[in-house]
């Protein structure tokens, strides 16, 4: 069956502050859907509403994956039924090195003794860490620990060639990247495409869509999809902001939540 | 009226054990002295642990022990501590070493290894003249009363120029809760003279044995002669019924170095304190402690370094984590004497809370009285960061193994520089079983 995620009418608060105001979003293996919109609309939140962030609370709507009930799982439930988040900001855990977090993540996604070899792992691991350009070191360095923001986003991408999710929603992972890692993280990103899998490009700017082309483009303002279209939409907004499109739909006030 | 009896021993008590097991009158003297001296010193007052409501008395009765001819003899849960093949091993069973080897390359090196009673008879020249001078009896009301009631123990002399690759090993074990557990090591390595020395302290009781209280009283002095080298390492892992109250001290002559690995693994109330004296110029000392609490356990654990040679340098971290209603009290003391120009001391202690009711303080303190010093430090205590837990989640990898992966990230870069392969594995191994829920 072809991968299908949807997302039906989602609404999601941070300490009693509703940021989701009702999202619709259906998104098939071998699609890509990029979501625009200035700071402040809900972009990240809905990322984050999507993989379980323990701070965000839905308080309505559903999302399901290949019809499963997503919003019933845990966070790593949520992981090993394909969904994948590309964070903005990741973590950095100290004591803990990028190999044996790695190994862990392939791990939990297997059976118990059926688990990875040592050597099968550390052979994809280095050829994933070759194709994004990575030095080899980062994988016995700790987690995220002392790496330039740049070399966090390659290593959150490293996550996903290696955990081969269903759906991958990449939130701001061109934020911080100098044109070279852009393009190496797109070749990445590219590389996964395929029928069963769906990509959720979440971003302020058009700059990555040039090298990730996505088949819709969505606009985000105050916690909702307000316009939609294809590859067009991302073009027009990159040349011409998004006051047209607050025009057009006669908001003033584009943010959502904020203080 | 009732009497309340402060002390366990006095005078008479401690001689007539001294006589009957054929001590020299040097050390039955000192025994005395230590039983007087206890009657009016106090009990040491660690920062915000009140250890007078321990069962600091419950150090039982002197029990001989009969020997053993090889680790087969021992009871199971003790046997395989030994290592494999050290270049020394002594086994203390209750109140009285029951096994000694060494191997015959050392002996004839002149390195001495044998239990403090025996080296007191056979070394009085070099027991006499170290014994007490690094933790001195009149200290305090616990130093007093350990050198009135020590038995058994560990003697090592490592003679000028002599270097024992291999750890000499010892293992004290008590499986008889009403026998005494309170040994004396001291360590004497002699100018350039390089040694390690590994120490394992455990329990083996049956289940209704653990009702009773048991004080493991242990004082540790070494002696770092001009330009030698001693490494420590212990691993404290007794049951929750014994009181592990601990003294290790070490001098250090001009350019030795002193490496200290403590494993306070105990399931009871501790009192650890491992101090350094940097007395030498260009002596230099750094100690790695690792701890874990659980239930109502109470720790007070503290790392000290007193400097002064001049460029002498330290370095101290401890990471401690606290579950259930656990409490631990850190304390770094850098200590730098007026005169101990171009000292270096650097100090770090952090404790994880796993659970809302567990407790931890870490107090760094630094004492300075030179200006021509460095000296650093830097303190935390936290919990598991959710955040953290969220991004493992979002990988697949379960709860419980998330903050397990933090919890021995946050012990790993101690454990890890753990020089001792055999010392790290058995670590390893306890801290897994301790942090298991």
């Amino acid at each position: 069956m072809a991968t299908q995620f949807v997302i039906d009418g989602l609404k999601a608060a941070i300490e009693n502050k509703e940021i989701l105001k009702g999202i619709n979003l259906e998104i098939k293996g071998g699609e890509v859907h990029a979501i625009m919109g200035p700071n402040g609309t809900g972009k990240s939140t809905l990322a984050s509403a999507l993989m379980g962030h323990p701070k965000y609370e839905v308080t309505s709507g559903a999302v399901t994956l290949d019809g499963e009930d997503v919003l019933d799982m845990a966070t790593d439930e949520r992981a090993r039924a394909g969904l994948f988040l590309a964070m903005q900001y990741p973590s950095e855990i100290a004591g803990v090195t990028n190999s044996d977090f790695l190994r862990s993540a392939i791990n939990a996604r297997r059976e118990e003794g059926k688990e990875i070899s040592l050597i099968k792992f550390i052979r994809q691991m280095e050829s994933k860490m070759k194709e994004l350009e990575m030095n080899p070191e980062f994988a016995h360095r700790y987690l995220n620990e002392g790496f330039s923001g740049g070399e966090k986003k390659r290593n959150e991408i490293l996550q996903m060639l290696l955990l081969e999710p269903k759906i991958v929603v990449l939130d701001e992972i061109d934020s911080g990247l100098d044109i070279d890692a852009l393009k190496i993280v797109a070749a990445g990103v590219n590389a996964m495409r395929s029928e069963d899998r769906g990509f959720l490009i979440i971003t302020h700017y058009q700059r990555l869509l040039g090298y990730i082309k996505p088949d819709f483009v969505h606009v985000m303002m105050q916690g909702r999809i307000v316009k939609s279209g294809g590859p067009e939409l991302a073009e027009r907004l990159e040349s011409e902001g998004y006051d047209w499109v607050k025009e057009e739909l006669g908001i003033v006030d584009e943010t959502v939540g904020q203080v | 009226m009732s009497t309340q009896l402060t002390t366990p021993v006095n005078r008479q008590s401690a001689e007539a054990l001294s006589r009957s097991k054929g001590e020299p009158d040097w050390l039955g003297a000192l025994r005395a002295k230590g039983a007087e001296l206890a009657e009016t010193l106090e009990w040491p007052k660690p920062q915000k642990t009140r250890i007078d409501r321990w069962n600091l008395n419950a150090i039982g009765v002197y029990k001989p022990q009969t020997t053993v001819s090889s680790t087969d003899e021992l009871p199971e849960a003790v046997r395989n501590l030994s290592g494999e093949a050290p270049a020394g091993l002594i086994v203390q069973r209750n109140s009285g070493v029951v096994l000694k080897q060494l191997s015959a390359e050392l002996q004839a090196k002149g390195v001495l290894f044998t239990d403090l009673e025996t080296a007191s008879r056979e070394h009085a020249d070099l027991v006499q003249k170290h014994l007490n001078t690094v933790v001195a009896q009149d200290e305090n009301k616990l130093t007093a009363l350990h050198s009135a009631v020590w038995s058994g123990g560990v003697f090592i002399y490592v003679p000028k120029n002599v270097e024992v690759e291999l750890p000499l090993q010892a293992l004290f074990f008590s499986d008889d809760v009403e026998a005494s557990f309170s040994r004396h090591v001291l360590i004497i390595a002699d100018s350039h003279s390089k040694v390690t020395y590994v120490e394992n302290v455990v329990t083996d009781y049956s289940d209704t044995a653990e009702a009773q209280s048991l004080v493991q009283q242990a004082v540790v002095e070494v002696i770092v002669k001009p330009g030698a080298q001693v490494r420590f390492a212990a691993v404290h892992h007794m049951a929750e019924n014994v009181i592990d109250l601990t003294t290790r001290r070490a001098l250090i002559e001009n350019d030795g170095r002193m490496e200290w690995v403590i494993g306070d693994l105990h399931d009871g109330h501790t009192l650890s304190d491992t101090q350094s004296l940097l007395k030498g110029n260009g002596s230099t000392s750094d100690a790695k402690v690792i701890s874990i609490g659980k239930n109502k356990q109470q720790m007070n654990l503290t790392t000290g370094a007193v400097h002064f040679g001049r460029s002498s340098e330290s370095g101290m971290v401890t990471r401690a984590v606290m579950k259930d209603q656990a409490t631990a009290i850190i304390n770094g003391i850098t200590k730098i004497e007026k005169g101990a120009t171009k000292a270096n001391g650097q100090q770090t202690e952090k404790v994880l809370m796993l659970s809302p009711k567990a407790r931890g303080d870490a107090n760094p303190i630094l004492l300075i009285d030179e200006d021509d010093v460095k000296a650093g430090h830097a303190a935390s205590v936290g919990q598991v960061n959710p955040e953290q837990v969220y991004y493992l989640m979002s990988r697949g990898i379960s709860k419980q193994e998330a903050e397990r992966l933090i919890i021995h990230g946050f012990l790993a870069p101690v454990v890890s520089e753990i020089p001792i392969k055999a010392v790290r594995e058995q670590l390893q191994q306890l801290l897994e079983r301790k942090l298991e829920v």
